[in-house]
């Protein structure tokens, strides 16, 4: 079954046309990414598709939606937010509960930022505050991720790690990514956008990166 | 791409908007000074001022035993009033949308605290009560303004990540508030600064504030008490940071409370007199019936009113307060490079830095009370007391604005740096101070009349004397009103010449 389905769709930015008439399906349990150059429209696809999902769906937007002021835990909680009662999220916003340090700790960790959990996040660099919204992300667990450059600001050694967690704690993931090579290697299907239409869309099972250099020639 | 006012006139070879919008100002203020009294009265303006710079150098910490106690009550009436408008204000700033509530803080901010603390004194005497509701009401209509633009403010983009489903407070409280709580927390202090301020002049009408104490030292000629106890406020002022600590609040509220005078009873009878009657127009409370007649006789009283009173305050008002703006912004632009890194050493700065503190941290109605005591009741006064406050205060920021400013290293120095480099950048954030004082420098204005500059402040203070609350809150809604008024204009003034419209700190 499709979980997303798109016909048609066409979308205009400031009078520029940024998606022009995408037709695209997407199933359960597929893990896709977007590739193509800045401003091919893939932001606008992943808000389209993100609007379709209607809050079911992790979101990692490019501007990683941080609250600067607010520790690495409770920019983390905030993932869980709508699980708890008020009173538990404010209890937890003033006086952070074991149990539930504990739950966010274990993430903080995979993310490698287990020992800012009570900084504030901007006071983070730039690729702490980005693993801190990926694990804010990881803790929501819902069974979609939908992320926007979600990698684009750690070394490959931490965005290969990144990938990793995501796609072990999603079921269904649909990322834009720059970095074609780290795009095949862990998705299992590309879309390719170019001046805002699809021109290409298969599986990666035997693709190298030179198969989408057409996407970046000018 | 639209082209700019500026653009537009530079490109015909005309002076900016800017420089056109400062010379009508200029303008209006020389127009204003011809018509203003600013004649000195006393027959030796400079015979007190000896023994008040005595004073000044020896100041004596033991002529009022009391000292401590107006210190304590200045302190305990600033935190009270504050606190409860802190909460207030919050509470509206989150209802802000709502224009019943933006009109509501736009009427009582209006209103100058001291004629607050008039009113309430009709009411409740002098209770406690009067103090902090007087500091308390135009402070929550100022805070809910600046704590909804804060909020305004805030960065949106968290929103857009919480989870579908949180409940809207959790979503408030965890992606909204944190981020405007460190701009909250910074313009609550600067309120308190201002509150100490209010509280100390909310002494002059009675309270046992630092000003009672003031005003019966200058009219005793004591100036070494007077100085005492200026010296004793600066210090708590000037310390505010280092004592006002968060933890430490409920501790300050607590004892604050305690300290309120009691034993002043609250006669309901007496809140519903000066409601019911005391304060409804004359004719109308006279009358046996709305008819012709008395409609006929609220219209004369109404006429008469604004003719006799209204319009010369206004007249006056505007008068003084022209020329006061315009004073201000010339003294800014004077006094700002003393403590501008960009024209002196770190040395000479201190000095700098030293006048500009103790100028802006004494209250222009202390400021006006000397100059009065020196020269006797004419504008003369009220010109120096409030352009020397708002001076300080703009130079201050302005000279603060000018740490960050980066200049290439062959710069010119000196005049020639000031006028071709430094004057032509901070320009526009000058202005933007100066208008956004206006409305300040209005109310203050008003204000002053009580000292007996003929201001529209005088006419109510006049009103309240002769135990006639009708054509004092006729007179207070009529100054209200020309507070709205100045702010709208300024705000359009700024807008116009795309000056930065919001300040976080004034």
């Amino acid at each position: 079954m499709a979980l997303f389905d798109l016909h048609d769709v066409s979308a205009r930015y400031n009078g520029r046309v940024v998606l022009d008439n995408i037709s695209l399906c997407i199933a359960e349990g597929e893990r896709v990414a977007l590739v193509g150059r800045s401003g091919a429209g893939k932001s606008t696809l992943l808000r389209l598709l993100y609007e379709q999902c209607a809050g079911t769906a992790s979101l990692l937007p490019q501007e990683p939606g941080l609250v600067r002021t607010l520790s690495v835990f409770h920019n983390i909680y905030i993932g869980r937010l709508n699980r708890h009662s008020l009173w538990y999220n404010l209890a937890n916003l003033i006086r952070p509960l074991n149990k539930e340090v504990d739950a966010v700790r274990a993430i903080a960790r995979r993310m490698g930022i287990e020992e800012k959990l009570f900084e504030p996040v901007g006071q983070l660099s730039g690729g702490q505050q980005q693993r801190t919204a990926v694990a804010r992300a990881l803790y929501q667990a819902s069974p979609i991720l939908i992320g926007d450059e979600p990698v684009s600001a750690v070394d490959e050694h931490q965005a290969r790690m990144v990938l990793e967690n995501i796609n072990e704690n999603h079921t269904t993931v649909l990322i834009a990514m720059h970095d074609t090579t780290l795009a095949i290697a862990y998705t299992d299907r590309i879309i390719g956008l170019r001046d805002a239409r699809i021109v290409l869309d298969r599986p990666t099972a035997g693709m190298t990166p030179v198969d989408l250099d057409d996407l970046y020639r000018t | 791409m639209t082209s700019t006012a500026r653009e537009r006139a530079a490109a015909r070879g005309q002076p900016s908007p800017m420089v056109r919008t400062s010379v009508v100002f200029v303008g209006i203020a020389v127009l204003a000074a011809f018509a203003a009294d600013i004649e000195i009265t006393t027959a030796d303006p400079w015979s007190e001022f000896g023994r008040m710079a005595l004073g000044a150098v020896t100041p004596d910490f033991t002529a009022t035993e009391r000292l401590a106690e107006a210190v304590a009550m200045t302190v305990a009436f600033a935190l009270l009033g504050v606190t409860v408008a802190n909460i207030c204000g919050f509470a509206l700033a989150l209802a802000f949308h709502v224009r019943a509530v933006r009109v509501g803080c736009a009427v009582v901010r209006a209103v100058h605290e001291l004629f607050w603390a008039l009113i309430f004194l009709q009411i409740f005497g002098l209770s406690p009560l009067t103090g902090i509701l007087a500091i308390a009401i135009p402070y929550t209509g100022i805070i809910a303004k600046v704590y909804s633009e804060i909020l305004e403010e805030a960065d949106h983009a968290p929103l857009r990540i919480v989870p579908a489903g949180s409940s809207r407070i959790s979503v408030f409280l965890f992606a909204r508030l944190p981020e405007a709580w460190v701009h909250f927390k910074t313009y609550a202090l600067y309120r308190l600064e201002c509150g100490l301020r209010s509280s100390a002049v909310l002494g002059f009408v009675g309270l046992p504030t630092l000003g009672y104490h003031l005003d019966s030292a200058f009219r005793q000629g004591n100036y070494a008490e007077v100085s005492a106890l200026l010296i004793v406020f600066y210090i708590i002022v000037a310390t505010m940071r280092r004592w006002m600590h968060r933890r430490l609040l409920p501790v300050y509220l607590i004892g604050a409370i305690l300290m309120m005078p009691g034993g002043v009873d609250i006669s309901m009878a007496n809140i519903l007199r000066f409601l019911g009657s005391d304060i409804v127009p004359f004719p109308l409370r006279m009358a046996q019936s709305i008819d012709g007649a008395t409609l006929a006789a609220l219209g004369h009283w109404t006429a008469a009113m604004f003719t006799e009173e209204a319009l010369p305050g206004i007249v006056n008002t505007l008068i003084l307060t022209m020329i006061a703006l315009v004073v201000s912004g010339i003294g800014a632009l004077t006094m700002f490079p003393l403590i501008s890194p960009k024209f002196f050493g770190k040395r000479q700065r201190i000095f700098g830095h030293a006048v500009l503190v103790i100028i802006r941290s004494t209250p222009e109605y202390i400021l006006a009370y000397v100059f009065l005591q020196l020269w006797g009741p004419s504008m003369a006064p009220a010109i120096v007391a409030l352009s020397l406050h708002n001076s300080a205060i703009i130079g201050h920021l302005i000279g603060r604005h000018t740490e960050s400013m980066k200049i290439r290293a062959d710069a010119p120095r000196g005049v020639n740096l000031y006028a071709y480099d430094i004057l032509p950048r901070i320009y526009p954030q000058f202005l933007a101070f100066l208008f956004y004082r206006w409305e300040v420098i209005l109310r203050e204005t008003a204000i002053l009349g009580i000292l007996g500059i003929p201001t529209l402040g005088f006419y109510i203070d006049s009103a309240f004397a002769d135990v006639r609350y009708d054509r004092a809150l006729f007179l207070i809604i009529v100054t209200a009103a020309l507070n709205i008024a100045v702010d709208t204009l300024s705000r359009r003034i700024r807008s116009r010449l795309r000056l930065k419209t919001t300040l976080d700190n004034g």
